[in-house]
Parts: structure tokens; C-alpha cells; sequence
């Protein structure tokens, strides 16, 4: 219960306001607020190219090796006559995979609401550091240009998965992407990862220290503890990654053997001796799976708060919330292995990773029921945030389930790496995160922005992305029950997965609408920026601090003196209060108890 | 004729924006001014929750009737693969009661408690019993599936020497398999990359002097003798390859530097499995959808008419034609298998 005082000075604040200049408020800005908005803005960028090219695969796969226009407007000399080549395909693949996971849903999705919540939940005036956050979005930045400019590099980009295993990715003579390609991918990589690491350190200091009086860590609202145990999992897994790319990047130039032994390739035999390509499966994974909860947490923490605002009703069992939010961060670290049963490692360990795997499925079922019970007899608002936010538990429930059978090392065997395990991530950890991100969007919009999105366009956005996403990614589960892998560029080698041609065309129709549906959203974000309606103070009627503070962003946040804090986040439909919240800034009544503190 | 396609297609997508604007404007005049749902929308998307619902039943529905012929929960062609298959058909059952169950649940209360101006949600903040129950339920099922899993999964895993498995060798580069039998005394000779000679065509890197190597047999069509143990060490030359055997349930990365391994008994022969009625129709299915695409398919170069075979497929993305890594897999009687085998040169003669 410590509650820890503000040592900002609010009159200096307004003295720097006086000296902005459009670079210093629009570019290098030290606010928070803005440094979010360029984290959301970049990362629709990235987004958008990251769902052209899983667009244009899966019309690959569809009608395969048929002459394509989408093609040969977009990728140009690299489609002849508009026809995809393997190694375009595999291109394609790879980069997508690391722009959604790493560029889309890591930074901008806990860029994004980390930096615009974390001061404006907790009562701060900006985060511990300003300079340091400018420094981690630039940063970011520069390895989206670097990533992005990979794309025009004459032997084509990174293209042995976005899980880069080597020798594949170490040897410009296996793949023409493990060239030049290869390398922008692991610069880019290595700047992404000092970016998360200098934002991650930033949020954890500033949750620590910069709380409003009153605001103990039992009152800080679920997203913010989301944010704060993504920022410590970041901290400790990706610099594991970030050894990984060094150590690949030493075999790569320098002739070291760290993944490499015993090669022969095209003639000839290379010198590296004694090294392993497991070792580097075991760095990569040792980040990839903690990973996917980075990945998670926040649209986790996301969803329970816009849930129960849009409930009108507190979170359900909020410490049963915490508690497996922590279980889940400290078993994301112990179960890598699970990416592993099949690559040769020791099946002891395999036992070992099949028994910490279903373990975490235990944490996320508690969630899922404290979602549904959170709803059970609310007052539902269905605003758009709303309708993500239960599209969220929705395929974070289908897609969590099918896990109980990749994280059983048994049946692992038979579905590792065919589009089982592509139904399953997409489900469990893109679509679900993705769901998340556009709640928030929705949600903290008036507070980005200070006007609000159409909401009609909204309703419209999640029901075609809603069937959509079902109708591409729950018929992947049975093309990969019957055998098909993943990663082929065709399939018309194997008359065997003749039967499932058909499919994939419904698979590949699904994603061209699901695609053109996202055109509805930007235009009603970008168009809202500037024509929506004016936002009140508190539009949804919520309890958190970041209502209180004025519709016009100021820097500092608040006008006045920091507002102190009395009560937990969700007293919603409260008894014995005439309206049905009761924000977190107004004194508990004579006699009103509260909740389990 | 790509300049007019994209004119084309921008023109297109401006037409679509200026048709959205004008949806824009139209949505905005009947609403109230600020764009908070009202009991209208609640009660439009609460139904639509309901329609959701519906749909992905259905969905699942016409999942497992059109494309639910699975492979992996019939037919395994191996021993331990029907295990696997028990073990795979209950973890669907489980998954199938809780998602139908935990989809109702969340799309009904949406739609029940959609809300309403002037009602007030029930205040209800916690339940120590509650979530009790529901992280003691998961539990309870997971450990059932854990203890089940891990017993197959060590069952599989452990080759037992005692049976005295037949040792082949698969050998991976990009992209193709090979096999090697160790022949008459099922050992294998040593062999390392650095002892491939091309010009010699010992493409294996086999050690010429090593006598465990003198009736080592190297083939590029994978034959095995049915209801016989055999145990596949696996080597690559280049990079990372997956040896998927997906009809025996069976894969395994080849690892450059390493020798890894996976045992299992074949159970039915090729012969046997063509007879069966669920291979008979969806042979049957196949070819009558490739006989639709007949063109196109004589022009690659394939045979028309498809008939079934074992395969091994390569699974870890490796290059280029990762996609056409395969290796037919024949399944047959011991005296076929002899007779076959027999007819195979060994590894000093296959030397130029
Ligand atoms: C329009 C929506 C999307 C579609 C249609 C789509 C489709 C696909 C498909 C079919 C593959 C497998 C390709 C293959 O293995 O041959 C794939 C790979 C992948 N996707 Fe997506 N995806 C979409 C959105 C997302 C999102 C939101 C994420 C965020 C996590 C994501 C992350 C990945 C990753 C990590 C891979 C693996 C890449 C690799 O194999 O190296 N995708 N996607
Ligand atoms: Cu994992
Ligand atoms: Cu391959």
C-alpha cells in the first residue's frame, strides 16, 4: 500500500509549453501522448504491408503460379508477368510474420497504449523519462525503415521464416534472402530490440515511482499491470534474442561456429565445426514464446477494462486477474521448448516442456471465465471497443483450446509446422491481439484524438472482420489435421492434398474480404482525426483517471494538481450511489466500504 | 495493360472511399451526436451476437463434414500411430464440449444483458468458490491429458534395442532425401560431409574403409517391411530439414552436425491401404477433381491419374523447393521387401 508522491513541479511545465515549434511538439516530441499517437501511426503503416503481403500469398496458394495483377502492380520485377516465384513467396512469409508479431502488435500495440496510459492511469505528469521515450520510438523507427527497406534489396529480403533458423539463414548460398537481405533483417532486429528494452525500463520505473497518492499497486487498473509485467518479460527475454542475432551475425561475417557444423553446400565443404542450429532454436525460443504473451498481456489488459466499463460492472475476481496475469509472465519464461519436441533435443526435455506447456493453460482459462462472469448480468454497452473485446475472448477461447494439442508432445509430432499450428497462433495470438489493439483504439480514441470515430462504421468494421477471421483461420485446422505444411509455396506437387485445393480458394476469399474491410476502418480513423465529433470529457462513463484530464491534450496532463485516488478502478453500478461509476478520484462516502483492500 | 489495371483498380478504390464518405454522412444524421451505442445498437449487436453464435457452429459444422475425412484420426499406418489417434480423437472431444459450451456462454450473455437505458448491472466483484472451480476443472482434465500424453509420448520416443530394429539412415540436402540401409549387419558405416567426393558419386560422404560401411545400401525410393521395428537416424547436409512422415505419425529434424532419430513399426502395406473404402473414395474424390484441371496438369509434366503412396515430405522450411522435397514411401510384405532389396547395388559398387 505505498502510494508515492508527485515530484513534478506543474509550473515548469507550462513555461516549456509556451517554447513548442511544430518539430519539437510533432516530431521530436518528449510528451507522451504524442509519442503514442507515432507508435499507433507507424504501426498501422507497418500493418497495412504486413496484410497486403498475406494477402497476396494467400492468392498464391490459392491459384497457384497463375498470373496475378495484384501482383505485378506490387512487387514488380519480382513478378515477372505477375507470376510469384518460391523464393518471393517465402519472402513474403517471412516478413509478414515479423512485421504483425514484432512491428504491429509488440510496438504498436504496447507502444501505443503503454506510453498514452501508463502517466495518464497511474496520475502522472509523463513518464520517469521523456527523453528516453523519445529515444526508444525513434529508434523504432529506424528499424521499421531498415526493415522495410530490405524489401528492395536485389537478392530480395530475409526469407528463411520470420524464426530465422540457421544454417538457412547464416548461408547466402542456401536462400538469396540469407544475403545482404538477411542482414538489414538482423540490424533491424537488433535496433528494434534497444528500442523495447529502453521503452520496456521506462514503463517499469514509472509504474514503480510516479503513482498519484493513494494509487497502490491494488489500485492501479488491469491494464496497467498488463503493461508493467509486459515491460519485466521484455526485459528479460529479449535481450536473449538480441545475443541470438549477435551470435548469428558473428557465424554469418566473422566465421565463428556458434549454429553452424559441418556443411556442405553447392559443391563445397565449409570450415564451421562444433556448432548447433538447436542452440539457436533454444535463444530464439527462449524469447519467441514469452514472445506471443508480450504480445497478449496488453490487449489482455485492454479487454478487461474496456469490459468492464462497457458492462457497467467491476472486473470479475480482479485479484484471481492479477494473480494469473504473474502466473502466466512466470511460465511464458519455462516453456520454449514446446516449439521444439521434433528438432532433435533430448524427449526427457520434451516430457518436461509437454508438463510447464498445459500448466499455463490453467491461468488463461481463469481468465477466460472471469471475462464471461464479467458480462453475466451487466448492462452491456455495445459500443464498437465493446464488440472487439468480446470478438476477443471469443477466438482467444477457439484458438487457446486447439494449444492443449500442439503443447501435448505426442500429438505435436504430427501437426508441428502444418497450417494446425497457423490456425492456432493466428487465432490465439494475432487475431486476438489484433481484436485488442482495435478496442483500444476505439476506446482511448476521444483521448488521443479528442473527437470520436463513427460508430456505425465500427459496427460495420467488426462483424465483416469478425466472420472473416473465423472463415480463414478455423478451416486451417483441418487442412493441417490432414498433413498439409506449411511454408509451401504451392501444393501442387502433392496430388495427395488435391482435395484440399477448394478450400483454400474459400480460405483465400475470406482474406481478400477480411483485407477490404480494413479499409473501412482507416478511413474512419483518419477521416475522425479531423471531421469526427468533438469528444466529451468522459464519453464512456468510466472510472479511471485518464477522464479527468482535459479533452485539449495539455502537457502535464492535468491543469490543476494531480488528482489522488481513493477507490479501486471498477466501482461500477456501485450500491448506494445514485449513477453507475463512481471515478477513482472521489473520496469513498461516509460509511462506504471498499472492496477487499 | 498493367498501366490500365492499376488506373483501373485506383479508380476503384476511389469510387469505394467517396461511396464510404457518403455512408459516413448518412450514419452520422439519424444518431445522436456522440457516437456512444444507444439502446438501438445494443440491442441490433446483441442479436447479431446470437447470429455470430449460429455461425460459428456452423462453421464448425461444415468443417468436420466436408473437409473432416481426417487422416490423422483414421488410417495410421503405424503401431504407435494409433495411439496417437486415441490420444488426438480425445483431445478433440474435450476441446469440441468446451468451446461449444464457453461460445454459448460468452455470445448469450451478450445478448441477454445487452443493455438498456436506466437498468443497473448487478454489482459483483468476486467469488472465492467460483474461481475455485474453474482452476481446479482445468486441472483435473489437464492432468488426465498429460499423464496420457506423456505415456505415448515415451512409448514413442524410447526405441527399444531389444526389438532390434531395422537401422536406416535419411539423409537430407536441398531438396532431396536419400536412404541408406545398413545392410546384413544392420549397422551403418561412419560417414561425415567431409568425406563426400562427387566426382567418386559417394554423395553421403560414406567412409570408404570403415567394413560397417561395405553392405550399406543407398536408395532414393524408401522401402520397409511391414510389422517390422525400425529405427531412421536422420543427418543433414546443409540446413535444417523435418522428415515428416505424416500417414506413420512420425517426423524429425535433420540437424546439420547431428544425428538424430525417430523408431516406429509400419503396420499396413501400401497395397492394403489403397483397399481400404475411406482411401478408395478420397482417391476416387481426387481424381475426379483433377481430371477438372487435366490441361494444366499434363502440361506439368505429372501423370494424370493419382494413386495413393506413402510419403515422406520434407516440413522445415529449407529454400526454394522446399515445397517439392518428397520421397515415396512403399510399405510391403518381408519377401517383397528381400526380393527388393536384393536387387539394390551396395555402397562399393555405387562408387565410380
Ligand atoms: C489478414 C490477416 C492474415 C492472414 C490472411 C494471414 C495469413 C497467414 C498465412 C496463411 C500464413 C502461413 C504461410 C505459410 O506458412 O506458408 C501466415 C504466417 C504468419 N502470420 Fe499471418 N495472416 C494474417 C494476419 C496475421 C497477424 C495479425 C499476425 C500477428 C501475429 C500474423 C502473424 C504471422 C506469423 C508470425 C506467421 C509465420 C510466418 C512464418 O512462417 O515465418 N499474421 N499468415
Ligand atoms: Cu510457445
Ligand atoms: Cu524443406
Amino acid at each position: 500500500m505505498s502510494a508515492t508522491i508527485d515530484t513534478h513541479d506543474h509550473e515548469d511545465h507550462e513555461v516549456h509549453h509556451h517554447k513548442q515549434t511544430f518539430i519539437t511538439k510533432y516530431i521530436f516530441s518528449l510528451d507522451h501522448k504524442m509519442i503514442a499517437k507515432q507508435y499507433l501511426i507507424t504501426g498501422t503503416f507497418m500493418g497495412i504491408i504486413g496484410i497486403l503481403m498475406s494477402i497476396m500469398f494467400r492468392m498464391q496458394i490459392a491459384w497457384p503460379s497463375e498470373p496475378n495483377v495484384l501482383f505485378e502492380a506490387l512487387l514488380g520485377k519480382w513478378a515477372p508477368d505477375g507470376v510469384m516465384s518460391a523464393d518471393v513467396y517465402l519472402a513474403l512469409v517471412t516478413i509478414h510474420g515479423t512485421i504483425m508479431v514484432f512491428f504491429v502488435l509488440t510496438a504498436g500495440l504496447s507502444g501505443t497504449f503503454s506510453n498514452l496510459l501508463i502517466p495518464l492511469q497511474i496520475g502522472a505528469r509523463d513518464m520517469a523519462s521523456g527523453f528516453l521515450n523519445m529515444v526508444s520510438y525513434w529508434l523504432f523507427f529506424i528499424s521499421c525503415v531498415i526493415m522495410v527497406s530490405s524489401l528492395f534489396v536485389e537478392a530480395g529480403p530475409a526469407a528463411a521464416g520470420w524464426t530465422i533458423y540457421p544454417p538457412l539463414s547464416a548461408l547466402p548460398m542456401a536462400s538469396g534472402g540469407s544475403g545482404l537481405g538477411m542482414t538489414l533483417w538482423l540490424v533491424s532486429m537488433a535496433i528494434f530490440i534497444a528500442s523495447s528494452l529502453i521503452g520496456a525500463l521506462n514503463y517499469i520505473v514509472t509504474v514503480i515511482n510516479m503513482r498519484t497518492k493513494g494509487m497502490s499497486m491494488t489500485r492501479l487498473p488491469l491494464t496497467i499491470w498488463a503493461f508493467f509485467v509486459t515491460a519485466v518479460i521484455g526485459v528479460v527475454s529479449f535481450p536473449v534474442l538480441l545475443s541470438a542475432a549477435l551470435l548469428l551475425i558473428m557465424d554469418r561475417s566473422f566465421g565463428t561456429s556458434f549454429f553452424l557444423s559441418d556443411i556442405f553446400i553447392q559443391g563445397e565443404v565449409l570450415h564451421y565445426q562444433g556448432g548447433s542450429p538447436v542452440l539457436f532454436e533454444h535463444l530464439f525460443w527462449f524469447l519467441g514464446h514469452p514472445e506471443v504473451y508480450i504480445v497478449i498481456l496488453p490487449a489482455m489488459g485492454l479487454v478487461s477494462e474496456i469490459m468492464a466499463s462497457n458492462s457497467r460492472k467491476p472486473i470479475f475476481g480482479y485479484r484471481a486477474m492479477i494473480a494469473s496475469i504473474l502466473a502466466i509472465a512466470f511460465l511464458s519464461t519455462i516453456v520454449w521448448g514446446h516449439h521444439m519436441f521434433v528438432s532433435g533435443m533430448n524427449p526427457f526435455l520434451g516430457s518436461v516442456f509437454t508438463f510447464t506447456t498445459l500448466l499455463i493453460a490453467i491461468p488463461s482459462a481463469v481468465k477466460a471465465f472471469n471475462w464471461i462472469t464479467t458480462i453475466w448480468k451487466g448492462n452491456l454497452q455495445m459500443n464498437p471497443a465493446m464488440l472487439f473485446s468480446i470478438g476477443f475472448v471469443s477466438t482467444f477461447i477457439t484458438g487457446g483450446l486447439t494449444g492443449i494439442i500442439l503443447g501435448d508432445s505426442a500429438l505435436d509430432i504430427n501437426v508441428h509446422d502444418t497450417y494446425f499450428v497457423i490456425a492456432h497462433f493466428h487465432l490465439v495470438m494475432g487475431i486476438s491481439a489484433l481484436y485488442g489493439m482495435f478496442a483500444g483504439i476505439y476506446h482511448w480514441y476521444p483521448k488521443m484524438f479528442g473527437r470520436m470515430m463513427n460508430k456505425n462504421l465500427g459496427y460495420i468494421h467488426f462483424w465483416i472482420t469478425a466472420v472473416c477471421a473465423y472463415g480463414v483461420f478455423f478451416p486451417m485446422h483441418f487442412i493441417g489435421m490432414a498433413g498439409l505444411p506449411r511454408r509451401y509455396y504451392s501444393n501442387s506437387s502433392f496430388p495427395l492434398f488435391d482435395d484440399l485445393t477448394n478450400t483454400n480458394v474459400v480460405i483465400t476469399m475470406f482474406a481478400i474480404i477480411g483485407g477490404i474491410a480494413q479499409i473501412i476502418y482507416l478511413y474512419n480513423f483518419f477521416v475522425s482525426i479531423f471531421y469526427g465529433k468533438k469528444a466529451e470529457q468522459n464519453p464512456w462513463r468510466s472510472t479511471t483517471l485518464e477522464w479527468t484530464t482535459p479533452v485539449e491534450h495539455i502537457h502535464g496532463n492535468w491543469a490543476g494538481p494531480i488528482p489522488h485516488v481513493y477507490r479501486w478502478p471498477y466501482d461500477y453500478s456501485k450500491p448506494g450511489h445514485d449513477v453507475d461509476f463512481v471515478p477513482q478520484n472521489i473520496p469513498l462516502m461516509e460509511g462506504e466500504e471498499e472492496l477487499q483492500h | 495493360m498493367t498501366a490500365l489495371f492499376t488506373i483501373i483498380i485506383v479508380l476503384f478504390v476511389a469510387v469505394a472511399i467517396w461511396q464510404m464518405v457518403k455512408i459516413f454522412d448518412i450514419a452520422q444524421v439519424g444518431t445522436t451526436q456522440t457516437q456512444v451505442a444507444d439502446d438501438k445498437d445494443n440491442k441490433i449487436n446483441g442479436y447479431l451476437m446470437i447470429a455470430f453464435l449460429i455461425f460459428v457452429y456452423v462453421i464448425t459444422i461444415l468443417c468436420f463434414w466436408f473437409i473432416g475425412d481426417l487422416p490423422l484420426l483414421s488410417n495410421a499406418a503405424s503401431e504407435h500411430g494409433s495411439k496417437v489417434d486415441n490420444l488426438m480423437i480425445i483431445s478433440l472431444v474435450v476441446i469440441f464440449i468446451v468451446q461449444t459450451i464457453t461460445q454459448f456462454l460468452l455470445h448469450y450473455f451478450a445478448f441477454k444483458y445487452k443493455g438498456e437505458k436506466g437498468k443497473k448491472a448487478f454489482f459483483y466483484a468476486d467469488n472465492n468458490t467460483l474461481e475455485f472451480i474453474w482452476t481446479i476443472i482445468p486441472v483435473i482434465v489437464l492432468a488426465g491429458l498429460i499423464i496420457y500424453g506423456l505415456f505415448t509420448w515415451n512409448d514413442i520416443m524410447n526405441i527399444d534395442e531389444d526389438e532390434d530394429p531395422m537401422v536406416i539412415e535419411l539423409y537430407a540436402q536441398q531438396f532431396n532425401w536419400k536412404a541408406r540401409y545398413s545392410g546384413a549387419d544392420n549397422v551403418l558405416g561412419k560417414a561425415n560431409v567431409r568425406l563426400i567426393d562427387i566426382d567418386r558419386a559417394n554423395i553421403l560422404g560414406v567412409d570408404e574403409e570403415d567394413p560397417n560401411a561395405q553392405d550399406d545400401i543407398i536408395v532414393s525410393e524408401l522401402h520397409l517391411p511391414v510389422g517390422k521395428p525400425v529405427v531412421f537416424k536422420m543427418r543433414s547436409q546443409d540446413v535444417l530439414h523435418s522428415a515428416y512422415m505424416p500417414h506413420f505419425r512420425a517426423q524429425m529434424n535433420c540437424v546439420p552436425g547431428m544425428v538424430t532419430q525417430f523408431g516406429f513399426t509400419p503396420s499396413v502395406t501400401t497395397a492394403d491401404m489403397r483397399e481400404r473404402p475411406e482411401m478408395i473414395d478420397k482417391v476416387k474424390n481426387i481424381n475426379e477433381l483433377r481430371s477438372e484441371r487435366a490441361a494444366e496438369i499434363e502440361e506439368s509434366g505429372q501423370e494424370l491419374i493419382y494413386e495413393f503412396d506413402y510419403l515422406l515430405l520434407c516440413n522445415k522450411i529449407c529454400g526454394t523447393s522446399h515445397y517439392n522435397m518428397q520421397m515415396k514411401i512403399i510399405v510391403e510384405t518381408q519377401e517383397e521387401f528381400d526380393a527388393w532389396l536384393k536387387e539394390q547395388t551396395t555402397f562399393p559398387n555405387s562408387l565410380n
